[in-house]
């Protein structure tokens, strides 16, 4: 059944139109339950019915012309091979997770709120779905623009200024992107956005190595910047801690591996003459800024919601080491902590705004002793800071795992420097769960409770998070079923 | 002459080979008709009948599309030849004309003006482009251009109570007189050196296309045919806004009434586009300096566009500016296809995005606008978003469209643009149009920020009143059906661009 991926991108946006509908509140939500789930299903029945030795190739293909097929060389061209298919399936749980949190919210003008999700949900399916080039980075301004709204309407603290300094960051990263993509499409000579075509014209040596080595200087600053590459980070924090927490789930968790994934998947199979030339600003900027330097501006974060935005920017710089490392095992590792970053970073966000509506801050010097008024909610965040320090038995801890094994034949002292963020990780996480359950009632949060006493988890906040914690904890225990496709995706890719 | 030649020269007057633009007179002419004849009350009706006999006359020409006998072949002796581009003009002229005469229903509604002549003068004008479209002479050429810009002195200060519009008229008027005769000395110093017949290879029609591209083959470097050839171009430049003809822009737009700077941005720029590309193929043997002058403004058209449109708040301005950005872009895109045959298709599909988003911009101007045109500011949008959500998703969708983001039409355009640009090798003009795209957003985006994020307002001291808000021009049937077919289309083009890219881009 190869149309049901194009379904996977068309029933969240047939969803969102729908909403325009005028019609009771609950209708209209049932609709946005639909428009979420749809793809949730879809991605999980895809990874079922995936051959488990054929990462190498792509399944589910199927090709469509919107009219640019023989004058751009432009289809809409869709497919899962091992790389796409673990993130096809993060952006499907992440998505319904982060749908179902929000249509239990009370958002102002939740129909609006729900459609703009909805778009931002066909285009995440859509991006790693996509096997035209091109589609790919259009799938990600897709889903860019509602953020954009979302952050400025629904948002917190500082939306209008953090909305525009995202938006603009974002928009110079794709910008950079495009043209990196524009000069592979032509310097290569093959005319064609399509991956396929374009690895094999690549593969007869079409593209110059002078090229290559300026194209993925051009792709990894423009990649980088939309994954929040020191020095271009300062985008993220800001932004996360403005927006509304279901926007920040599915933009931190799944929208921001596009960067990581167009490396991987576009960049380093197309351009491996290029990659030499950058691995070693690479992984300078990755450990001394992302890993050290941002893990040191961690620890100092008062407002939870900046923390967890700091931590994902630290986070990153792992992803990018794997990547400088270049070799099997660094990049199988990276795909695997994409995923399992995307989850545990979207349930953090997910509890931070639950811990939100008991506090009423984000401070955490002003939050203290909620674990006796919420065990479940505490129970959920301790595990997902976990997850995110990379404890065995939770997704991450494989991520980092391969990732550093791999960088160990890159870089011995950079290895050991990245290792040493863990410590980092371990101390802002341990610290923040201290300060916001355990300890002393602060004054602040005496006098909150005392107004509106505290509740623990209700079911419309503990399914999603459940989902994402199931996930994790899945994937912690049996790896396996995510990293074979890569595997094998990546053992082919990259030969070497 | 003699008399057989006369003959033959008269065969070649296929009248029916302009049929559309004879319609379009004859519509013009009949509405005078009919609002002399017609008693008072019923005036209504006569917007209405341009209105449909423009419908009637693009229907007919869509259905004659290709079909036209014409296609291909010069007509009036070589005054006029006539192409698909020809043909697509002819449509895109015609598409703004009528929603530029919806959008004048609503505007003039709100004034004491006579109606009937400002129909009257955008049929005549839209003729004109047309025509001019289609020139293969540079008589016709500059008669067609100074057609469309007498009727736009009009049109521009046509609110003549209003002293801003007078002003905009006046500078219209002193500054395109200006172009004009820069351009008309161009073309006299062509016509000069490629018909004088002691030079080398002159012609015996030097005001033809053919005959001034023959001599020019023949004199790859004369000096006087390369000063004809800037001036020339600085004429066009100065239509279609390029720096450093762009003084008129922003206090033009102001200051006309809001339908015809619709009709200025879309129709008078694509006008100007339209004839830089027929001339193209002429310039051809100077390239290297077409390539030079065309360069260097674009890059400076690009940049000065949205520096200057970041600081705006007159929403008016704003668009001026940034459509001199948008001019800019399109430059770059005509300097590729000097060497880059599909970037004629880029550049006029980029023009037809262009249309949609802008002409949806500016009608949801034309219903936030009060009686003073001229006065329309960031600050008055808002709350747009909650008091006037269909106007606001319509506005989004515009802006979103000229800023150039996907999934809407106008990045499409871009992206086709930015390819051929790039297949041209115009790298040092490529930074520059990123650096544009990226400033652009700031000016757009705060835009829809000013509409959809809540604003902060003052508490109001004691004993002051909430200020009387201005009664909202409501939205009627034609316009609401052409704010919905606008951003629909900008949404559509931007997913799916079907045939009509296929169609443009493919030669």
């Amino acid at each position: 059944m190869p149309d049901l991926l194009l379904l996977s991108i068309a029933a969240p946006l047939a969803a969102a139109l729908l909403l325009l509908v005028p019609a009771p509140l609950a209708a209209r939500k049932f609709i946005a339950g639909i428009g979420f789930a749809l793809p949730a299903l879809i991605a999980l029945y895809l990874w079922s019915q995936f051959p488990p030795n054929g990462g190498a190739s792509y399944h589910f293909v199927s090709r469509y012309d919107t009219g640019l097929k023989d004058t751009l060389g432009i289809t809409l061209y869709l497919g899962l091979n091992g790389i796409a298919l673990p993130l096809f399936v993060l952006a499907g749980v992440v998505g319904l997770a982060a749908g179902l949190f929000a249509i239990q919210s009370k958002a102002e003008r939740l129909p609006l709120y729900l459609g703009l999700l909805l778009v931002m949900q066909a285009g995440l399916m859509g991006v790693f779905a996509s096997m035209d080039v091109f589609f790919f980075y259009f799938f990600h301004e897709l889903a860019l623009i509602p953020t954009f709204i979302m952050v400025g309407v629904w948002g917190g603290r500082d939306r209008g200024y953090a909305a525009m300094k995202l938006t603009i960051y974002l928009t110079l990263g794709a910008m950079l992107s495009l043209i990196g993509l524009i000069a592979i499409y032509q310097q290569s000579g093959a005319e064609t956005f399509d991956l396929l075509s374009l690895r094999q014209e690549i593969e007869h040596g079409s593209l110059a190595a002078s090229d290559q080595k300026t194209i993925f200087g051009l792709l990894m600053v423009g990649f980088g910047i939309l994954v929040s590459l020191f020095p271009f980070h300062t985008w993220a924090p800001l932004g996360y801690g403005a927006a509304p927490s279901s926007a920040a789930m599915l933009h931190a968790g799944v929208l921001k591996k596009f960067g990581l994934y167009g490396l991987i998947q576009i960049a380093l199979p197309l351009l491996p003459e290029g990659v030499g030339h950058w691995v070693g600003w690479l992984a300078l900027l990755a450990v001394g800024g992302n890993v050290l330097y941002i893990g040191f501006v961690t620890i100092a974060q008062r407002d939870l919601k900046q923390m967890i935005g700091y931590s994902s920017v630290m986070h990153m710089g792992y992803a990018f080491l794997g990547i400088a490392a270049y070799n099997t095992t660094g990049l199988g590792g990276v795909v695997l902590m994409m995923v399992a970053h995307g989850l545990s970073v979207a349930l953090l966000f997910l509890l931070s705004t639950s811990i939100y509506h008991r506090t009423q801050t984000f401070d955490m010097e002003e939050m203290g002793g909620l674990a006796q008024k919420a065990p479940v909610l505490a129970a959920f965040f301790v595990t997902a800071i976990m997850a995110s320090i990379g404890l065995p038995g939770l997704a991450n801890f494989w991520g980092e795992l391969a990732i550093f094994v791999g960088a160990w034949k890159f870089s011995a002292v950079y290895t050991t420097l990245a290792v040493s963020g863990v410590i980092i990780s371990a101390v802002y996480g341990l610290r923040s769960v201290a300060r916001i359950f355990f300890g002393p009632v602060t004054p602040a949060f005496a006098k909150v409770s005392t107004e509106k006493a505290p509740t623990d988890l209700a079911w419309g906040e503990k399914f999603p998070a459940l989902l994402l914690l199931a996930a994790l904890l899945a994937i912690g225990f049996w790896p396996k079923s995510l990293s074979t496709p890569v595997d094998t995706a990546i053992t082919a890719t990259f030969r070497k | 002459m003699t008399i057989d030649q006369l003959q033959a020269a008269a065969a070649n007057n296929l009248w029916a080979a302009i049929t559309p633009e004879i319609a379009l007179g004859v519509l013009a002419l009949l509405l005078l008709v009919l609002e002399m004849i017609l008693p008072k009350a019923r005036h209504a009706v006569i917007p209405a009948c341009a209105i449909a006999g423009q419908l009637g006359i693009l229907a007919a020409l869509a259905l004659n599309f290709t079909a036209t006998p014409y296609l291909d072949r010069d007509t009036f002796n070589g005054l006029l030849h006539h192409s698909r581009d020809g043909q697509f003009l002819r449509v895109f002229f015609l598409l703004s004309s009528i929603l530029v005469s919806i959008l004048g229903v609503v505007a003039l509604a709100r004034q004491k003006m006579p109606r009937v002549e400002f129909f009257h003068i955008v049929l005549v004008v839209t003729a004109a482009m047309m025509l001019l479209a289609q020139s293969a002479n540079f008589v016709l050429l500059f008669v067609a251009l100074e057609t469309i810009t007498v009727g736009f002195y009009i049109l521009v200060s046509y609110t003549r109570t209003n002293p801003l519009s007078l002003e905009a008229g006046l500078k219209y008027l002193v500054l395109g007189a200006l172009s004009s005769a820069i351009l008309l000395f161009g073309i006299v110093l062509l016509y000069g050196v490629a018909g004088n017949p002691h030079s080398f290879g002159s012609t015996a029609s030097p005001m033809s296309y053919a005959g001034v591209r023959q001599f020019l083959e023949a004199n790859p470097d004369n000096f006087l045919a390369s000063v004809g050839i800037v001036f020339v171009l600085a004429g066009i430049a100065f239509k279609i806004g390029a720096v450093p003809f762009q003084i008129w822009i922003p206090d033009v737009y102001q200051g006309a009434p809001t339908p015809v700077t619709a009709f200025l941005a879309v129709a008078s720029k694509a006008a100007g586009f339209a004839v830089l590309i027929g001339l193209l193929p002429v310039f051809q043997p100077y390239a290297g300096l077409v390539t030079a002058v065309l360069s260097i403004m674009a890059g400076a058209t690009i940049l000065f566009g949205n520096l200057a449109a970041l600081t705006q708040h007159n929403v008016k301005r704003l668009l001026g500016l940034s459509g001199v950005s948008h001019a800019g872009y399109l430059l770059m895109g005509v300097v590729a296809a000097q060497t880059v045959p599909q970037a004629i298709g880029a550049i006029y599909f980029y023009l037809f995005a262009y249309l949609l988003a802008s002409f949806a911009v500016f009608a949801v101007m034309t219903h936030v606008a009060g009686v003073n045109d001229a006065d329309q500011d960031l600050d008055h949008y808002a709350d747009f978003a909650k008091k006037r959500p269909y106007l606001a998703g319509v506005l989004a969708i515009g802006l979103g469209s000229l800023a150039g983001i996907p999934p809407l039409a106008g990045f499409m355009g871009k992206l086709m643009v930015f390819i051929a640009a790039f297949k041209a090798g115009l790298y040092p003009l490529l930074a520059i149009a990123i650096v544009g795209v990226v400033l652009s957003i700031y000016y757009y985006f705060g835009w829809i920020k000013a509409a959809f994020f809540t604003t902060w307002r003052p508490p109001l001291a004691p004993g002051e009143i909430e200020p009387a808000e201005a009664a909202a021009t409501p939205v009627g049937f034609p316009a609401g059906l052409a704010l919905g077919v606008l951003a629909a289309g900008s949404v559509i083009f931007g997913f799916f661009q079907g045939p009509i890219a296929a169609w443009l881009l493919l030669r």
